[in-house]
């Protein structure tokens, strides 16, 4: 009898909090096998964020960091300095980088600071509950925008890779997602470039990755899914922005 | 004798925090404090540590967070302004128990203030500046020498205890030279090993998690007692105060760091002119000298009490607190960057101490 | 004990003087402190610095009532000279400074250090004619000490060092 499905060894076996229909249980599958295609065993380190994957800590089988709102990157900054041979990754959200931490994550990829970065982009605050991220969609409703967004009164949503692909410092940016089969396997490979990017000291590499956030888009999971295919990707097109 | 170095003590509390151990360091430009950034940039690269001019002082905070977390001997520095924002990282850093060094050579504020000396961040230092319950080691040091001796250890009390050192100094500390003697450099193999860190070995059952999130209300409380604990022990082993013509002092006057040193001379001139006057002077304010203090209030010669800062009135709240407001405590400051003279104490005594 | 204010514009050299003097205290054995004016002032405003060397340990770094005052400029006399104690020593760097020291209580040296300077073929070096001018009058220390306390504090600039001393020397000579 031979194995066809395998948890792989980089998650713990800790059942997940999130909701039915999420994406962070993919991406989380995702990095735990990229890091055992990079063989990263005995030298990783994570760091969790603020926000829905703040316990991301409990389900990535490695040592792990939980940093305030939005430091992840410096937090895995100063993890990888003091350790340089060590594998450092910050998993974090639209909130977590796009707002609160949008300087820490500008000056760690202009750095050039050879960590991975893993940007889950779901176009809204999961944790507290549906309110308006900065990558929200003009017309997209979230609590603190309940007629939906508008650009007038709340600005416009920040396409965070092909911002920092305007920087020299970064290796390698891509947006990738994960709202079918296809897209599953292709962001597979961008995260697993990510984290071989770092292995091979290659310098910072970051993959933004489009999730579903059924819960708070008020959808079914299929709805959420296609949501993304569709409006989402539209506003944040596919594609490798950089690579070095 | 050890070969003695002219140095300012900016520089001075640089080159002692890696002698110390230091080897990794992240900060943000300010005055009065630019002196070890600078220092840093270059030093740390010869003994094969690393330094960050981070993008504010909330990332070179978290930098800290995450090379203390790592296992490294990391420190950052800033002053008044740039501590503020400091303060969550300082918390977190509190509630993952980690270890670390940080400096505030403070200045005038509130606000964006003034760059010149003061102490006008006595309650932030000691009483806890971001949220949380929490407490740090707080040194005062008085003098460049003091500085490089309390620095050089403290990255090993910070491990003992597992939390954040402060230095406390003000601007005149920062940029004041004098001569000193270096201790030697410190062998990072001889640290004792830190089994909690994450150095990237751990999997399933050995993994380590650097966390200070406790959702569940019994589990906080349990950890605030154990901090709390932590913190009482550390009172009962590292409190250090100077005590100065003490034994028959009718006028006691007290003061840390700079500002000790001041009055110090104060004294001196206060018994030149026959007055019975001594100084006592916490090194550390957290943990305050709280027994020290308790005899100076029971001394029967003692008959008032003067308290000297460079605020409005901040360090005088702890001085009444622990001399159990059983003398008169008097109050001397100034502020805005003003910094008294030995003889303005001299007068405030003499016009205002009976 | 000796506590001395140097005062001046700020490129004058001032900060540096009061080091040198620190450097000197220091490779004698006596306690100093060299507490400068910071910040803004350093540039294009007044700076100062404050020098106390003693052979106890130094209590207080700040100078209210100096032994001695070195004015490089007019603005730093005006601000310190009423300070300087009865019976101190106050020098004046008379090729900025035009008016007389009116207190009778102070000895008064008035030096044209720029002047010398020039003639020596050093002009940034007035700080050193007058740190000469200083030691002569103060006696603090023999002129060897300072002499060697030049070449040791310039050895990185080491072209510097011959006219260093011989500015000094003008100085002490004056």
């Amino acid at each position: 009898m031979s194995i066809v499905f395998q948890k792989p060894k980089f998650l713990t076996d800790a059942p997940t909090h999130y909701c039915p229909g999420c994406s962070h249980g993919i991406v989380h599958r995702l990095v735990a096998e990229a890091l055992e295609a990079v063989g990263a065993e005995g030298h990783v380190v994570g760091v969790a964020p603020v926000g829905c994957a703040v316990f991301a800590y409990n389900y990535f089988n490695c040592d792990m960091q939980e940093a305030a709102h939005g430091r992840a990157p410096a937090v895995a900054t100063g993890i990888k300095y003091t350790n340089p041979d060590n594998i450092v990754f910050a998993y974090q959200g639209d909130g977590d980088l796009a707002s609160i931490g949008l300087a820490e994550i500008v000056h760690a990829a202009a750095r050039g600071v050879n960590i991975t970065v893993i940007f889950i982009n779901n176009a809204i605050y999961g944790m507290t509950g549906g309110q308006m991220a900065p990558t929200t969609l003009l017309g997209q409703k979230a609590t603190t925008c309940i007629y939906g967004r508008d650009a007038m009164l709340n600005g416009n949503p920040i396409k965070v890779s092909e911002m920092l692909a305007t920087l020299d410092g970064p290796s390698y940016v891509e947006r990738v997602s994960v709202a079918d089969v296809p897209n599953i396997k292709k962001a597979k490979k961008a995260i697993e470039k990510a984290f071989r990017n770092q292995a091979e000291g290659k310098g910072f590499s970051f993959v933004e990755v489009l999730c579903a956030c059924p819960t708070n888009w008020h959808m079914t999971p299929l709805q959420a899914v296609e949501y993304v295919k569709g409006d989402m990707t539209k506003i944040f097109p596919l594609g490798v922005f950089k690579e070095v | 004798m050890a070969e003695k170095k002219l140095m300012k003590g900016n520089e001075a509390i640089a080159e002692a925090a890696i002698r110390g151990g230091c080897r990794f360091y992240a900060g943000y430009p300010i005055t009065p404090q630019n002196e070890i950034p600078e220092y840093m940039s270059w030093r740390l690269n010869e003994v094969g540590g690393h330094f960050v001019q981070a993008e504010s002082e909330i990332a070179a905070i978290n930098m800290v967070y995450g090379s203390a977390g790592a296992g490294g001997r990391a420190m950052t520095s800033s002053s008044s302004p740039g501590i503020s924002l400091k303060q969550e990282g300082i918390s977190y850093i509190c509630g993952a128990e980690l270890p670390c060094v940080i400096v505030n050579m403070v200045r005038s504020g509130p606000g964006l203030g003034g760059i010149q000396p003061a102490q006008c961040d006595y309650f932030q230092a000691v009483k806890g500046g971001g949220h949380g319950d929490y407490r740090m080691l707080v040194y005062a040091p008085n003098s460049v020498q003091e500085c490089v001796n309390l620095m050089y250890d403290a990255y090993d009390k910070a491990e003992k205890y597992r939390l954040p050192v402060m230095m406390l100094g003000d601007g005149m500390l920062g940029q004041i030279m004098e001569a000193v003697e270096l201790p030697p450099m410190k062998d990072p193999k001889t640290f004792p090993k830190k089994p909690w860190a994450t150095t990237g070995e751990g999997i399933g059952k050995t993994r380590r998690i650097i966390n200070s999130l406790y959702i569940v209300p019994d589990e906080l409380e349990a950890m605030n007692k154990k901090l709390q604990k932590v913190y009482d022990e550390m009172a009962a082993n590292e409190t250090m105060v100077e005590e100065y013509k003490l034994d028959d002092a009718e006028i006691v006057l007290t003061a840390y760091g700079t500002v000790g040193r001041i009055v110090k001379s104060s004294v001196d001139l206060l018994r030149e002119k026959g007055i019975k006057a001594g100084l006592i002077r916490p090194i550390t304010v957290y943990p305050f000298p709280k027994d020290a203090f308790k005899r100076v209030g029971e001394m029967p010669c003692v008959k008032e009490i003067v308290a000297v800062e460079l605020s409005t009135g901040q360090y005088i709240e702890d001085v009444k607190l622990y001399t159990e407001c059983r003398k008169p405590v008097k109050f001397y400051g100034r502020s805005g960057g003003n910094v008294m003279s030995p003889e303005d104490v001299v007068d405030f005594v003499l016009k205002e101490v009976k | 004990m000796e506590r001395l204010i140097v005062a001046g514009f700020g490129g004058q050299g001032v900060l540096s003087l009061g080091q040198i003097i620190a450097y000197a205290s220091m490779y004698e054995n006596k306690n100093v402190t060299w507490l400068p004016s910071y910040g803004p002032e350093m540039r294009g405003g007044t700076a100062n610095c404050s020098v106390v060397v003693d052979d106890n340990p130094i209590a207080s770094p700040v100078i209210a009532t100096p032994d001695t005052l070195i004015a490089m400029n007019k603005p730093s006399l005006d601000k310190f000279v009423d300070k300087v104690k009865s019976g101190g020593l106050v020098l004046v760097n008379s090729s900025l400074i035009s008016e007389k020291v009116k207190r009778d209580d102070v000895t008064v040296v008035y030096v044209d250090a720029n002047a010398v300077a020039h003639k020596v073929g050093n002009d940034k070096a007035s700080n050193l004619v007058v740190l000469g001018a200083y030691i002569k009058y103060s006696n603090l220390f023999p002129k060897e000490v300072m002499l060697s306390t030049i070449e040791k504090v310039f050895a990185a600039k080491p072209k510097f060092i011959e006219s260093n001393k011989a500015c000094f020397m003008a100085g002490y000579e004056h």
